[in-house]
């Protein structure tokens, strides 16, 4: 079922991960990132994986619900490795056929850039799945409120980005809903060759489309009878405040950033 | 043999997520050719989920669905006749319409069938009638129509394929009263010509009352009371508790009772708590 995906979905909670504002959260994870691209060893590996699962372990999601949302990603991490075993220049040579050479180095590179993309996207759904998508994106207008000065467009980014995030599920939901109507018409989105099936598609697209109309239509329409007019004078009922909690978090991730960049940047 | 059976369905949302949720919990249920079943329900009490079992579109975790005697799943030819024989309508219908004309988007069931091109336009054509869409209507864009059109148009697409079993799910919902009559004629048309069972998902009591033969009523995905309307609503205490009300016929005939007024049991439709207060009221009404 479509409505089982579970890409960018939040969970809700009260643990301290889902407490923290979003904001650092937002830094945190850059400052994973940065990290797990320093790291070279693996040693390097093991220490992010390490810091991976005590954020994990923190937020109380379930471990078997991070893996499966993985699984969307898994050609991407797949197709990565595969270039990466065929294509690694060295002088280690295991196999060689064709214009193949199967080297250790590339073997290595392989395991290391497989288990760096996992931990990557495994770690940006840890942020997605404990900040609701409204926080997130109240998150990144405030980030990102300094760039007004260069009349960069924060609020209105941030509005386009959370109203986006909000319809998704209203989205899939509708698709699935318009789907089940055309099988109930004797609809086969599952058989055929490629051509049938994307013709199949369009009597699924008309009516979500005109949907998806309609809903931004009647979107607009309550937002004006609200009252909205853009960003400008508007106040917020959460204000976001950076807690002692926050600073921590903070200091934190720079200690793991330290941290790789002292003991495992060593090039292999 | 029954029409279209359940047979101890149970079924979960979401298994295996933190998003876990059981929607029916064993329901049985048997619906005989030319049967009138009303089901109803509060909002979640899984009646919805239910109709979707019956023409395989959800696949239930527990028991089987037969088909004119045949498991749905014991086939994809099986399962594919089944969604011919038992029609499904869903909630707001008109919001699936995509094809260019009325007329091809009321052909799209029968071209799915394999049915020949004169067979397909005489069906179309029929559907069309029945759901009261001119000659002119069936070659307009269905954007183009109203509402009340819109949803007519839709339910043709599905009374096209001449299911044995006619599912609608809140079929009046949105429409104003005379739509809303003009809707359900049309329903039973469909159903004294071709002999077909008409299911139908319902919030409103009346409906219910006035059409069915047999009541289903749906409580946390099980079934909790079921029989012929006037059985059911024997049951007021119980219906109250599940969010449900009687119907207001009901709800008159036994306030009136219960100050005196020496009426019958079992009235609860406004036709006959009428005939009944008429009979009482007898000459002196009259004159």
């Amino acid at each position: 079922m479509l409505r089982d995906i579970t890409l960018g979905q939040y969970f809700p909670g009260n643990t301290i991960v889902h407490r923290l504002d979003p904001r650092t959260k937002l830094a945190l994870t850059v400052c994973y990132m940065v990290a797990l691209f320093a790291a070279r060893t693996w040693s390097g590996y093991a220490f992010m994986l390490a810091v991976l699962i005590s954020a994990v372990a923190a937020s109380r999601i379930n471990g078997k619900t991070l893996l499966k949302s993985l699984k969307p990603i898994l050609f991407i991490i797949i197709f990565t490795v595969v270039l990466n075993v065929f294509f690694t220049a060295g002088d280690d040579v295991l196999a060689h056929f064709w214009i193949f050479k199967i080297t250790k180095q590339g073997l290595v590179g392989a395991a290391q850039m497989m288990l760096r993309l996992t931990m990557l996207i495994a770690g940006t759904f840890l942020l997605t799945y404990t900040t609701s998508p409204l926080a997130l994106t109240d998150g990144i207008e405030s980030i990102l409120k300094p760039l007004a000065k260069i009349h960069f467009p924060a609020h209105v980014l941030a509005m386009m980005m959370s109203i986006a995030l909000r319809f998704i599920p209203t989205l899939i939901e509708e698709t699935d809903k318009i789907m089940s109507a055309q099988k109930a018409r004797g609809a086969d989105f599952e058989s055929g060759g490629l051509v049938k099936r994307a013709k199949a598609l369009l009597p699924i697209l008309v009516p979500l489309f005109v949907s998806a109309f309609r809903r931004a239509d009647e979107l607009a329409e309550a937002m004006e009878s609200r009252c909205y007019r853009g960003g400008e004078g508007r106040t917020r009922m959460k204000t976001l405040v950076m807690r002692p909690r926050d600073w921590v978090a903070l200091a934190a991730g720079a200690a793991v950033i330290s941290a790789v960049y002292a003991l495992f940047r060593r090039l292999p | 043999m029954p029409a279209v059976q359940a047979e101890n369905i149970s079924y979960v949302y979401s298994a295996g997520t933190p998003f876990e949720r059981p929607a029916l919990r064993g329901v049985s249920f048997a619906c005989e050719k030319g049967e009138y079943v009303g089901i109803i329900g509060h909002t979640g009490s899984g009646k919805s989920t239910f109709v979707q079992q019956l023409n395989g579109l959800l696949t239930p975790s527990e028991g089987r669905v037969l088909v004119g005697g045949v498991d749905i799943r014991s086939s994809k030819a099986a399962l594919r006749e089944a969604r011919f024989r038992v029609g499904l309508v869903f909630q707001f219908p008109e919001y699936q319409l995509f094809e260019e004309t009325v007329y091809r988007d009321i052909s799209f069931g029968p071209r799915n069938m394999g049915l020949p091109a004169d067979e397909i336009d005489e069906r179309v054509r029929e559907a069309a009638v029945f759901a009261g869409l001119s000659e002119a209507e069936l070659g307009k864009s269905p954007f183009e129509l109203s509402g009340g059109q819109k949803r007519r148009a839709a339910i043709a697409g599905v009374i096209a394929m001449r299911p044995e079993v006619l599912i609608l799910d809140e079929p009046t919902a949105g429409l104003d009263p005379a739509g809303r009559d003009s809707l359900l004629a049309n329903i039973d048309g469909y159903r004294d010509r071709q002999g077909a069972a008409v299911i139908i998902v319902t919030h409103s009591m009346e409906e219910a009352a006035r059409r069915a033969d047999r009541l289903v009523v749906f409580m946390d995905g099980l079934v909790a009371l079921e029989g012929t309307p006037s059985e059911v609503f024997r049951h007021a205490a119980a219906l109250r508790e599940m969010g449900l009300a009687l119907p207001a016929a009901a709800q008159i005939a036994g306030k009136l009772k219960a100050r005196g007024v020496p009426l019958p049991d079992g009235l609860y439709t406004s036709a006959a708590l009428r005939d009944a207060l008429v009979g009482l009221l007898g000459g002196s009404y009259a004159s």
